[in-house]
């Protein structure tokens, strides 16, 4: 790890405020993507803006249509938390499979999607449930915020602060886990709105990152059955190939995965 | 002694440091005024080094030195070794090119080092390590064997035409090929064996210390072997001399095999020590392990079995291809050869098997030793091809297996191994009712229901462990002699320490090795302790690897208490006026048998010592040390069956049930056999489903960490059903075998072969990750 200065801001303003200043700066949050590449020696912020421990930037608050999860809240205290349990337990169950305790103790909501790695978890469920995204600046609409691999539509300095999800009717999470990163091979989340529409996301799939999957949203809006899905094919077509999986072998995972979270939404 | 002698499950005694963060390894030894080492490694896999240029690297705050390839040559210190001669089939001698500890002119794989910076911080050597200048000129590269094969592939070392290291066989090729040509039936496969990488939890370290007033070193690193690193470290790479060099391995965390060698990070810290006249440390870290630790495997093989009109096995031929990487590992020869053909006739009785073995230079890490070594290559080759001829044979595959069964002992295989002992038919009727093999078909029927394909598959191996009796190796190209050496010094209080030649780095010796001294004296386990690791306290060693602590390591334990008891009989019969025929030694006592007559252990000590009253000519003291060379391998040998659900929808193979019936021989600690058990049925899952070096086109390693290669987590394992049927080894005191390597070498051929019933498709590689199987069962293979 090359030397940086490390800091602890008390409000998001002076977070803002540091980001600003330093000539090279990052936001520390569960440090999972960050600490890694640092130690590796491949990123070399000058300063380090810890925003995990600013207070009030984590918690869980619920009313009858909405659950809102401020950026800085656990894995651990997501996935433990009654209020998401009851509006939606696939979010719980997302939370249980991502990671190990180590990584669930420590990484936040918001650092995840602000990183947006193609492969990880939370931005299927926020894309699929058709979540905002509060920042420090604004609100950005689920579907305006992930613009591809690593990349989102924050501005330089910018911090979300919570992440808000219409509670939906009903919702499921399917994840085949990468072998050896644990990351989702494919994952896909599957919501019906209290009004019947129907989104659905895939992660760890596309080249693209997060996606939406159109065709099976209008054959689950018809059929909400994992039935509803079997006679459609997805396209290898700008799918992730590596050394454990084709294109092809995700674009069957993306179907495979669809109908088992439909199941699993019940 | 049941509590706590032979045969009692007592608890680890090195556990309350492990598990308390008390242990001592060799990254925790901080020298006074101790330095640091970073290499700079090669980013290509093949390259002509055309300068090096560390002046700006010398600019940088807190270096101390930069040193180079060309330094260690101007120092005179030698290149690495290989220290298992192997010849080919035309008698030439195998093919080496020079592998220096940095490179001064060509590298020939990806991390390979070429300098490196001491300074006075960690942080501090890789920043100037990264202002070193390194004018590479790249060569075309081959990655794997296959290009290196190739016709007008690029050459790695002039002295090995062809990249061909050598070309061995073993077996009587001119009656193989008969038996072959009357065979009724004659089946065929080509597996590969996929390359792993061992993955210790501890990192490869070293820290030495050079001591200018008395000119000698001393050097903690994480070994399994610290003579034999002292042996090679003085007798061949010219740093120091046996008598000023001490060796110190303390706790080591975990090695399978890949901390037998002595690798050019030691060998430059080492030398480095005094280059600066300052302590110097170099730890690996996660990418540094990946890229330099001795890999293992990597096979490529064709093989044949030829059976009689009755099914009987009548001719078995095979050709392997076997990479070494870019340079021969110390001992990478051996390992595809005499690790590996010699096993190749396994439980069957097969009169005539001829082996061929090719070793090939390709530009990748080097490879040698890993958890069976050669061994687990054997084993997974045979029992493939076993099962698949049962299944085209139309047979059970545990009928194929029975009728051909090795059945008297001892029995001489036509590759050179004479199994000593064996109940093949124990251990397979063991494991088939401990799964319930007759009720597979239901349980079949059940899956097929849920839509789940459900397999069985069986792996009934053998091994040679044990190793060595040393005339034997001596006679087949070992540059070592393969014995064991051990002292046990009763103290004048009567505690005992044993120290051992054997290295304990995660197998419990400390253990194990007191509950057979517990056992033999009567006395508490506590009273005993194990000494290892250290040249300085031991007198001489050869290391734990190749399941030989028990077997080897023990015996040596064995017969200095021998000495002992029977000096110290001599005493108790001087002091209590009896023969020393009627002592006996009950619970820490010597007694005279059918008398009151006693002298505990302590006192029979205190009189060695305090000589006051010994007999006449008696030499005071009672400690005797003994070499022990033992007169064959041990033959450890079990059955394996597995039960899997693979998932057509993804591929993903799930387990239901694995069973494993072992025969390791007489058991010391069952716990911790089980133990050894449990992680070597891991490794040998790992490798059938997850575990996979991969290189690309260009000899980058793609799976340089955790993100890429796949280690087994414990939820990628089934709970094992693991029982034991026993014949006791005639060899050694104890009756005992070795159970360190068998989970590694028995359990890959069961699942693949469990995967490839379930599915109905014969070919699949290791490791059989989701994708591939899901890309057999939809034709895409």
């Amino acid at each position: 790890m090359y030397a940086t200065t490390y800091h602890r801001p008390a409000s998001v303003e002076e977070a803002a405020a540091l980001f600003a200043k330093g000539t090279e700066s990052k936001y520390l949050a569960g440090g999972h993507t960050l600490l890694p590449v640092m130690k590796q020696r491949l990123a070399a912020p000058s300063d380090v803006i810890d925003i995990a421990r600013i207070p009030g930037l984590a918690g869980i608050e619920a009313s009858g249509d909405t659950l809102t999860i401020k950026a800085a809240t656990t894995y651990y205290n997501i996935m433990r938390n009654a209020q998401v349990q009851k509006a939606v337990p696939a979010l719980v169950h997302l939370t249980s499979v991502l990671g190990d305790p180590a990584v669930r103790y420590r990484g936040t909501i918001g650092g995840s999607i602000a990183n947006n790695d193609p492969a990880a978890d939370y931005p299927a469920a926020v894309l699929a449930l058709n979540a905002s995204i509060k920042t420090n600046k604004r609100t950005i609409a689920a579907d305006d915020f992930f613009k591809g691999l690593f990349t989102t539509a924050l501005e330089d300095g910018e911090i979300i602060t919570a992440i808000s999800f219409p509670v939906p009717a009903k919702a499921g999470y399917a994840k085949f886990r990468h072998p050896a990163s644990r990351f989702a091979l494919t994952g896909v989340f599957v919501a019906k709105t209290r009004s019947g529409d129907v989104r659905v996301a895939a992660t760890g799939a596309s080249q693209d990152g997060v996606m939406r999957v159109p065709h099976f949203e209008q054959a689950l809006t018809a059929n909400w059955s994992p039935s509803a899905l079997d006679g459609i094919q997805v396209s290898a077509d700008g799918m992730m190939a590596d050394i454990h999986g084709s294109a092809a072998y995700r674009a069957n995972l993306v179907k495979v995965m669809a109908q088992r979270a439909v199941e699993a939404a019940g | 002694m049941g509590m706590e002698g032979i045969g009692a499950s007592v608890a680890r005694k090195e556990d309350k440091r492990f598990i308390t963060g008390k242990g001592r390894y060799t990254d925790d030894i901080r020298p006074h005024g101790m330095t640091y080492a970073s290499f700079v490694r090669s980013p290509h896999a093949h390259a002509k080094v055309a300068s090096i240029d560390t002046s700006e690297a010398m600019k940088m705050p807190g270096v101390v030195a930069v040193l180079t390839g060309q330094e260690l040559v101007d120092d005179k210190i030698g290149n690495l070794i290989c220290g298992w001669m192997v010849h080919s089939k035309d008698g030439s001698a195998m093919k080496m090119g020079a592998w220096p500890a940095m490179a001064p002119e060509i590298v020939r794989f990806v991390g390979q080092a070429v300098a490196v910076v001491i300074a006075e911080s960690r942080n501090g050597a890789r920043d100037a390590a990264e202002k070193v200048e390194v004018a590479y000129e790249e060569l075309p590269a081959v990655p794997d064997i296959r290009a290196a094969i190739a016709d007008g592939a690029p050459q790695l070392h002039p002295e090995a035409p062809g990249n061909i290291v050598y070309d061995w066989a073993l077996g009587d090729e001119a009656a193989t090929n008969a038996a072959f040509a009357k065979a009724a039936n004659v089946v065929e496969i080509e597996l590969t064996n996929n390359r792993l990488v061992p993955n210790a939890m501890e990192p490869r370290s070293a820290v030495a210390s050079y001591d200018e007033a008395e000119e000698h070193f001393t050097l903690y690193t994480t070994s399994q072997n610290p003579h034999v690193a002292r042996l090679v470290l003085s007798a061949f790479y010219n740093i120091a001399p046996e008598n000023k060099l001490r060796v110190i391995a303390p706790d080591v965390g975990g090695g399978f095999g890949s901390k037998i060698f002595i690798y050019p990070e030691e060998m430059v810290a080492l030398w480095a020590s005094k280059k600066v006249n300052r302590p110097v440390k170099w730890t690996a870290d996660r990418t540094e392990a990946f890229l330099t630790d001795a890999h293992g495997r990597d096979h490529l093989s064709k093989a044949e079995m030829a059976f009689d009109k009755d099914n009987k096995m009548i001719g078995l031929r095979v050709k392997t291809h076997a990479n070494f990487g870019a340079y021969m590992s110390l001992f990478s020869s051996s390992v595809p050869t005499y690790l590996y053909a010699t096993l190749l006739s396994g439980q069957y009785n097969i009169p005539n098997i001829y082996a061929e073995v090719i070793g090939i230079y390709t530009n990748t890490t080097p490879v040698d030793a890993y958890r069976g070594a050669g061994r687990p290559e054997a084993s997974f080759l045979l029992e493939r091809l076993v099962e698949t001829a049962a299944r085209k044979l139309k047979l059970d595959p545990t009928e194929l297996r029975r009728k051909n069964f090795i059945t008297s002992f001892p029995h001489q295989t036509p590759v050179i191994m004479a199994y000593d002992t064996g109940d093949f038919h124990a251990s397979l009727d063991a494991a088939l009712k401990a799964i319930d093999y007759a009720g597979f078909a239901a349980r079949k029927e059940a899956s097929q229901k849920a839509g789940k394909l459900r397999g069985i598959g069986l792996s009934c191996y053998i091994e040679a462990c044990g190793i060595a009796p040393s005339k034997a190796v001596g006679s087949l190209g070992a540059g070592v002699g393969l014995w064991e050496s051990a002292e046990v010094r009763v103290n004048p209080v009567g505690t005992i320490e044993v120290l051992t030649g054997s290295h304990s780095h995660g197998q419990g010796h400390e253990t194990t090795f007191a509950q057979v001294v517990a056992d033999r004296l009567g006395i508490p386990l506590d009273q005993v302790s194990i000494v290892h690791g250290d040249t300085d306290k031991v007198q001489f060693g050869m290391g734990t690897y190749g399941s030989r602590s028990a077997a080897v390591g023990i015996s040596a334990i064995v017969k200095a208490l021998e000495k002992v008891e029977a000096k110290a009989k001599k005493i108790v019969s001087h002091q209590l006026e009896a023969s020393e025929d009627d002592i006996v030694i009950e619970n820490g006592n010597f007694k005279v048998a059918g008398t009151d007559k006693v002298m505990a252990l302590a006192n029979v000590a205190l009189a060695a010592y305090t000589a006051h009253n010994l007999p006449p000519g008696m030499e005071p003291g009672l400690k005797e040390g003994a070499f022990y060379d033992p007169t064959n391998f041990t033959f450890p040998a079990g059955a394996y069956i597995c039960e899997v659900e693979v998932d057509p929808g993804t591929g993903k193979t799930e387990f239901v049930n694995f069973v494993a019936a072992d025969d390791f021989g007489r058991l010391i600690n069952p716990m911790i056999v089980e133990g050894q058990v449990h992680g070597g049925l891991a490794q040998g899952i790992g490798q059938a489903l997850l575990e996979g070096a991969v290189y690309d086109e260009n000899g980058q390693l793609v799976t340089a960490s955790f993100m890429d290669y796949a280690m087994p987590r414990a939820e990628d394992l089934p709970s094992f059903k693991l029982s034991h049927t026993t014949t006791l080894c005639p060899g050694n005191p104890l009756g005992v075998k070795g159970c360190g390597e068998a989970g590694a070498i028995g359990a890959s051929a069961a699942v693949i072969n469990a995967i490839t019933n379930a599915i109905g498709h014969e070919k699949i590689e290791m490791p059989a990750t989701p994708a591939r199987v899901w890309n057999a069962i939809h034709g895409n293979a």
